[in-house]
Parts: structure tokens; C-alpha cells; sequence
């Protein structure tokens, strides 16, 4: 345990070397959440009200789709140069590499939820008639719901031949759930129609039971042929 | 470069690794059949075999990075291969390294898996397979050699008692792999079991202890060799 966090850090500070270094999965989430956008709002001739009832969805489908080729991509690096079998060999505890993916992956969507705020409320003309700082609650439960499974299913993938088609497949069965709570949780805020609060309890226990979870579960993943 | 004594220099002492009954499978191919050998400290170990023989599944085995369909694999007294993780050094056909980071950043990483703190050991390994710690260029920029080289410091980065090393010299000039395998003969040495496979055993005459011969998944012959006083290859 005492090579933990140590070990977490470097990862993740390495981590976010390559990211800014390559930029691979921030540029493809970008590129990817911004088509959506545009094309919605050019789709769809929204009154602001109708706007409200469907950004909510519209926005964690986007961020669903764009965190899947993020978590292709952090993957994708362990296995150019074979470069995971290193940290195999290693004495270094799996643990340490699952969480520093994880917190690598919260980031890069963190930053393209920050990123695409404001394109969201420019394009299809967003005013929260609920309390808006509840949204930061939803952006960080409904984000960390979606990159704990996906760092978890995408190293699963990982070393199947065709990784691509695979993490949706195991990844948006097991998300509906907080799919479902995020979207709710997202409308409820923007309309103001009822409370946020047991949608945002659902996602806190749903984060939490897969972050332990997965914790517990990634040496037996990392290590499987 | 320095390396520790492990605690058990003596050839005769108990063995670093004990393959008992070992075979790989992969479908219907047996990637190792039924491997059964002893390896002590203190020898340098050449691995050799045609493509497929199984000499690189033998080392991943070894390494832990491949479970036995049968058969237990011991490294120093422990079946459970993890706890003895920070006891092997492990160099693959591939380079095992990050291309977007220098190698002083791919070897600073790496050493922090092993708990090794500071930059100082990271330097010295560089400089002892003839690369410079301040070469600030990023290893995707590196030549195959280059690569070679940073691969085996990495391998040898946490001062390993067994170091499995696969195809090291491939693609190194001449003089860098003579080099390498002055450094090699340095770590029998000090005690450790050395492991390589390659294609170009002549760089290891006078330097290996025996030839392990293998053939479809199994080790065929054991052959010592004979050993230069020097403990260093020929150099013409």
C-alpha cells in the first residue's frame, strides 16, 4: 500500500505529459462532441423550453460517445510499444495504474464538458430555470460514472482484436443506468419542473459502488491474457 | 556500473528458477511443452532455437507475464510471481517504452514503479548501455538502436536479480552490442541470472555460461559453455 499513491501520481502525472504532448484523446473528443452539437442544433428548430427538456440528454449522449474514443485512446497508448507489460512486470500495484487512468480519463471529459458549455448554451439557447451550480454536481458525478466503467471495460477490451466495437458493447449496457440518472438529474435542473437531488444520490452510489468495484477487480483485468 | 550481490552468489546454491512441468497452450499449439530445468544464479544463460521455438514465452513465463496452462514456474523460491516482480528485470522483442517521452522521462517513470527515488540510478544505467541522460530527444525520434539500448536499461533499471532479456542486440551496431554484452557478463558477475535470446550468439562467446537449446515448445539441450577468464567477448 505504501507504493499507492506514489505510484498513482507518476501515472497520472505521465499520463497527462502524453496527453498534452499528443493531444490524441482531447483533439478526437473535441472533434466528436462539436459535430454533435452543430449538427443537433442545425437539425432541430428548438424553442428554448424544448431546448431545456432534450440538452439534457443530447449533452450525456454526446459526452458518452466522446469519453468512449478518450478511453480507446489512453488504452491505446499502453499497448504501442507493448509499454503495459511493463508496468506487469513491475512490482507497482495495478490499483495505482486503474485510478490514475480513471482520474487521467475524469479529467480530459472534465475539460471538454468545460469546453462545451458554452457551445451548448450558444447553440440551442440555454437558461437554467433551476439552480444552475447543481449542474457542476452533474457534470462531475455523471462524468466520473461514465470514465470509472469505461477505464475499467477498456482495459477489459484492451488486448481484444477489435477493442473498438467492444467498449461500447460492455460499457453502454452497464452506463443506462446512470445515463438515465444524469439525463434526469440535468433536465430536472435546466427546467426547474422538480428536484435534482435523488437522481444525484443514485449517481453518488452508482460512482461509488463501481470505483470499489472496479478497484478491487482491475489485478485480476491487468494481468489476464 | 555497480550492481548488488544478491545473497545467493554460489552456483551451487539453490536455484534462482525452477521450471517444473511447464506447457503453454494456445488453442491446440503448444507454445511450451512440458519445461522442465533449473537455473542457478551467477550465469549468464544464451537461449537459443528457430522462430516459434518458444524461447520468448519461456522468458514471458519466467517474467509472470504468462501463466502456465500447466506446470509451476518458481523464481527465487517464490511460485507467486508477483513477490518476486521486483526481483526481474524483463526486455522484450518490443522496446516496452513511451515514444512522446525522452528517456530520461521513460526511465525516471519506470523507476518510480520500483520505488527507486531521484534521477541518479536512472543516469548511471543510461550511461552504462552508452546513452546520454541529457539527450533531451523524445524515443519516438531514437534509432532501432537507440531504443535497444534505453530498452535494456530499463530492464536493468531496478538492479534485477534474474534479468530475462529478449533479442537484445537486434538491430544495434556491432560496437553497442559488444558493449552490452561486456555489461551483461558484468551482471553474471555480481550474481545474477542472465538470460538472452537471440539470433547472434557469437556475440556471447566467451561470455555465456551454457547454451539452452530449444525446439517446439521444449527444451532439447543444455550445453555449457566454455568461459573467457576475462569474463568479456572477443573483441577483434
Amino acid at each position: 500500500m505504501s507504493a499507492f499513491l506514489p505510484v498513482l501520481r507518476v501515472t497520472l502525472a505521465k499520463d497527462m505529459r502524453l496527453e498534452w504532448r499528443s493531444k490524441d484523446a482531447i483533439n478526437s473528443m473535441l472533434f466528436f462532441a462539436l459535430l454533435v452539437v452543430v449538427i443537433f442544433s442545425f437539425s432541430f428548430d428548438l424553442t428554448a423550453e424544448e431546448s431545456r427538456r432534450i440538452a439534457g440528454g443530447l449533452v450525456w449522449v454526446a459526452l458518452l460517445f466522446a469519453a468512449v474514443v478518450a478511453l480507446n485512446q489512453t488504452w491505446a497508448r499502453e499497448l504501442r510499444n507493448q509499454v503495459l507489460d511493463a508496468y506487469r512486470v513491475s512490482p507497482a500495484p495495478a490499483e495505482s495504474l486503474f485510478l490514475a487512468k480513471a482520474i487521467g480519463n475524469f479529467l480530459f471529459v472534465i475539460i471538454l464538458v468545460a469546453l462545451m458549455t458554452p457551445l451548448f448554451v450558444v447553440f440551442y439557447d440555454l437558461r437554467s430555470v433551476g439552480p444552475a451550480y447543481q449542474l457542476v454536481f452533474a457534470a462531475v458525478l455523471g462524468t466520473w460514472a461514465l470514465v470509472v466503467n469505461g477505464t475499467f471495460f477498456a482495459a477489459m477490451s484492451i488486448r481484444t482484436r477489435s477493442r473498438e466495437v467492444m467498449l461500447p458493447l460492455l460499457l453502454f449496457p452497464i452506463s443506462i443506468p446512470a445515463l438515465l440518472a444524469m439525463v434526469a438529474a440535468t433536465t430536472a435542473i435546466l427546467t426547474g419542473d422538480n428536484s435534482p437531488y435523488l437522481s444525484l444520490v443514485f449517481l453518488a452510489v452508482y460512482d461509488i459502488v463501481f470505483t470499489i468495484v472496479g478497484f478491487f477487480l482491475f489485478e485480476t483485468v491487468l494481468h489476464a491474457e | 556500473m555497480s550492481f548488488s550481490h544478491p545473497t545467493t552468489t554460489d552456483p551451487e546454491s539453490a536455484p534462482a528458477i525452477v521450471l517444473s512441468e511447464v506447457t503453454k497452450l494456445y488453442g491446440r499449439f503448444a507454445a511450451l511443452r512440458g519445461v522442465s530445468a533449473e537455473f542457478v544464479p551467477a550465469r549468464l544463460y544464451l537461449v537459443l532455437g528457430d522462430n516459434g521455438a518458444g524461447k520468448s514465452t519461456l522468458l514471458r513465463a519466467i517474467a509472470g507475464l504468462m501463466r502456465p496452462s500447466r506446470g509451476t514456474v518458481t523464481v527465487l523460491g517464490s511460485s507467486q510471481l508477483r513477490s518476486a516482480a521486483a526481483q526481474i528485470g524483463y526486455m522484450a522483442h518490443a522496446p516496452l517504452l513511451y515514444d512522446e517521452m525522452d528517456g530520461m522521462e521513460n526511465l525516471r517513470y519506470f523507476a518510480r514503479l520500483y520505488g527507486i527515488r531521484g534521477d541518479q540510478r536512472c543516469a548511471e544505467v543510461m550511461r552504462a548501455v552508452g546513452l546520454d541522460p541529457a539527450l533531451p530527444r523524445r524515443v519516438g525520434q531514437y534509432s532501432q538502436g537507440m531504443r535497444q539500448r534505453l530498452s535494456l536499461a530499463r530492464a536493468i533499471l531496478n538492479d534485477p536479480v534474474v534479468v530475462l532479456l529478449d533479442e537484445p542486440f537486434s538491430n544495434v551496431d556491432i560496437v553497442s552490442a559488444r558493449e552490452m554484452v561486456r555489461l551483461l557478463g558484468e551482471m553474471r558477475d555480481a550474481g545474477k541470472a542472465v538470460f538472452v535470446v537471440t539470433h547472434q550468439p557469437a556475440l556471447l562467446d566467451g561470455v555465456a555460461d551454457e547454451s539452452i537449446f530449444m525446439d517446439a515448445g521444449a527444451i532439447t539441450e543444455r550445453r555449457s559453455q566454455v568461459r573467457d577468464e576475462l569474463h568479456s567477448p572477443r573483441v577483434s
